[in-house]
């Protein structure tokens, strides 16, 4: 018979039970809500109704639908805006020969530390048509009528806001691309260099078939973050996300649903069935990266 | 964290034992939206009240407005909530009785100082309960500003003709943004659009109670002509208005950049503190002179107790000084434009609030529509009408579209309406 080893339980304790308190207890509960209902002040079990009303009834598909859809299309802009931007300035900052790296890597990555409230506020006001400096800025390069209140539109509101979360997002893929890069061995690139490939082409032959893993994990993490994304809607359109729900993602649904706006009273139950939902959503997207391309994925053994 | 916390309970211990809080003392907190009135309330009214009843002090810890229900929700849930709750108007409250969140007030004595409309929007369905003392109503309106008047050589307009010849004129004249609104909050839109100028074409109580009834529909012309006329109002806002958010409408009406700023009074207060011209007031603009008008006088705030408070007995003595001719003179006075609800006679200073409360000898008054039981489900009418009247006057759905999109809404849940 083994002894208990009784010092790992010990050294494992307060991870385990601060983790289990606030991350996984929450989580099945979530899970659990989301098969209740309230009906008449009691709290009763009614097993996947809430998943049909939010799937069958046109009011609530339409504006889950509508937040899904809006939340892929936060997604895309990331995807195609603020990683290929991280990537491009990570490798200008890896450049040997570049000055003032290091100040240049703070100050992109300070917006990554500001609250979102700030970054919210601050963007409202710059892109407000009465008092912002936007509209004179673009005045003065002669483009004043360039200018629209591109929050007020549904058409370019959801758009103008992912552009601003990449603006404060851009620091982190860069900073571990970055990292990354750093971590390439000189003794490649200088075989490359006598084989003949330089310049950019040593950026596209090597350098990123080298960093492709750690692009593959920031497209995992921009996934997580973006479908789980709220506060930078919230605090620049507020629990409606308006206009007329154009930048209504799933949290900022599940939101309005669980705590309620308004004279709309909160129903932690469909709020839980949405989060749950988005859940379900992360989950799959996650298992897809990993098990469908992770594991296709070619190392490199540096 | 553990060092934030430990701090944080030696800091409030300190502060405890330096105010020198006796044991006896009683304190209680009032949970409010009214974040705007906290130096009324620190400064004015809570001093009077602890004059008077030595032993209980109390607290006002206001919440932004917009998350307050929510906000609200969850602390009586948690238990953490205050002893007095500011109660928004009808369902929102209406539901935390039924949940035994509010204490039943029926039995208070200063529930005798205030009429059956005034306890309407905080009683049951049946009339057999009042769970909040009433405090006071807002009325709609138009606030504008009498120097841009004068100056662009328009009269006040009683009639929609007029109204927007006026707007015409000051958008001619080119020195003002003829009205201050944006949509980019949506609610300004419904409240102060859509409610505002909505009961001279429903007539007022009447349209109210036969769409409670089921009489009415969303798709009557009485009830789509508002939009209509709203869709007329985007062209006047000024440049960028969809990206114009509330403190910004009030900003530029204040700073003098604006003629017309389509009002609720409780702007009162805070538009005398910042605008440095002469102020006044029209009501909503009738369709034909000489027709009957409408105004929106709102049941908008009252005070209630939290059932769980444990400090219920001198809560009940703060509601019930709430129902004195006293503390409805300090509060109508201190909040011109919070109209009192009691029927005491409340004699008030301020030359505005005088002019929006004259308005109850000359029209009928109704309360917003969507307020009483209508905004009982899901879809929920109220925010609906938010986004309703927001895309109204940005003219991205007509008001035929409009309708029917509410009144489908209305009808999925609202047995009625069906």
């Amino acid at each position: 018979m083994h002894r208990i080893r009784w010092h790992i339980v010990v050294f494992l304790a307060p991870a385990v039970l601060v983790y289990t308190a606030v991350m996984i207890f929450p989580l099945f509960n979530t899970l659990r809500l989301a098969l209740y209902s309230e009906i008449e002040n009691v709290r009763v079990f009614t097993g996947l109704a809430n998943f049909r009303t939010l799937f069958g009834d046109p009011l609530w598909s339409e504006a889950f639908w509508n937040a899904l859809g809006n939340n892929f299309w936060f997604f895309i802009i990331h995807m195609l805006v603020q990683n290929p931007i991280g990537i491009l300035l990570a490798a200008i900052l890896s450049h040997p020969r570049l000055r003032f790296a290091a100040l240049y890597r703070s100050a992109i990555f300070v917006p990554t530390i500001l609250s979102f409230v700030i970054v919210g506020f601050a963007w409202k006001l710059i892109l407000s048509p009465i008092w912002g400096i936007a509209p004179n800025m673009l005045d003065a390069v002669g483009l004043g009528s360039w200018f629209q209140p591109w929050l007020g539109r549904e058409g370019s509101a959801l758009t103008t806001l992912a552009l601003v979360s990449v603006w404060q997002f851009v620091g982190i893929p860069m900073m571990l691309i970055y990292a990354a890069l750093l971590s390439i061995p000189e003794e490649i690139l200088e075989a490359g260099e006598i084989d003949g490939i330089t310049g950019a082409a040593a950026f596209w032959k090597l350098k990123l078939p080298l960093i492709l893993p750690s692009i593959g994990i920031i497209s995992v993490l921009t996934f997580v973050g973006n479908f789980n994304a709220f506060d930078l809607i919230y605090a620049a359109q507020g629990a409606l996300a308006g206009p007329d729900f154009a930048t209504d993602i799933l949290g900022t649904f599940m939101y309005r649903t669980f705590f309620g706006f308004q004279l709309q009273l909160g129903d932690p139950h469909m709020g839980s069935a949405i989060a749950t939902g988005m859940f379900a959503i992360i989950l799959i997207g996650v298992c897809l990266y990993l098990f469908g391309i992770q594991t296709r994925m070619r190392r490199y053994e540096l | 964290m553990h060092t934030k916390l430990t701090r944080l309970l030696i800091s409030t211990a300190l502060v405890t034992a330096a105010t020198g809080v006796s044991a006896q003392d009683v304190t209680l907190t009032i949970e409010s939206w009214r974040n705007d009135d906290l130096t009324l309330w620190q400064d004015v009214i809570i001093p009077a009240f602890e004059a008077q009843n030595p032993g209980i002090k109390v607290k006002f810890t206001p919440s932004a407005p917009a998350e307050y229900n929510a906000v609200l929700n969850s602390k009586l849930d948690a238990g953490s909530a205050g002893d007095l709750i500011t109660c928004r108007p009808f369902d929102a409250s209406l539901a935390l009785f039924d949940d035994g969140k509010l204490a039943d007030l029926t039995d208070l004595g200063g529930m005798a100082n205030f009429s059956d409309v005034a306890k309407s929007a905080w009683q049951t369905d049946d009339g057999s309960a009042t769970f909040c003392v009433p405090m006071a109503s807002v009325i709609h309106g138009f606030i504008y500003n009498k120097d841009a008047f004068a100056e662009v050589g328009v009269e006040v307009p009683t009639t929609e003709d007029e109204f927007f010849a006026v707007l015409d004129a000051i958008e001619a004249d080119g020195n003002y943004t003829p009205m201050a609104m944006g949509t980019n909050d949506q609610w300004e839109a419904a409240t102060m659009g859509y409610n505002n100028i909505g009961p001279n074409y429903w007539k007022g109580e009447e349209g109210r109670l036969a769409l409670i009834a089921g009489e009415q529909k969303l798709t009557d012309p009485q009830w789509v002509e508002p939009y209509a006329t709203l869709a007329r109002w985007g062209d006047y806002l000024g440049s960028g208005f969809e990206a114009q958010t509330y403190p910004d409408s009030q900003n530029i009406f204040t700073l003098g950049r604006a003629a017309i700023y389509p009002a609720g009074s409780w702007e009162i207060t805070g538009f005398n503190a910042q605008a440095d011209f002469e102020m006044g007031a029209f009501k909503p603009p009738v369709k034909a002179a000489g027709d009957t008008c409408y105004i929106s006088d709102h049941t908008d705030i009252a005070m209630g107790l939290n059932a769980a408070s444990p400090n219920a007995e001198a809560a009940r003595t703060f509601l019930d000084w709430m129902g004195t001719s006293e503390f409805a003179s300090i509060y109508a006075n201190a909040l011109p434009g919070f109209f009192s609800l009691s029927s005491h006679e409340i004699a008030m200073e301020d030359p505005l609030a005088q002019e929006f409360v004259s308005w109850r000898g000359e029209c009928e008054s109704t309360i917003r529509s969507t307020y009483q039981i209508l905004s009982r489900g899901t879809p929920n009418l109220e925010n609906e009408t938010w986004g309703a009247s927001a895309a109204a006057i940005k003219g991205t759905k007509t008001p035929e579209d409009l309708g029917a999109e509410l009144q489908a809404g209305l009808a999925s849940w609202y047995a009625p309406q069906q």
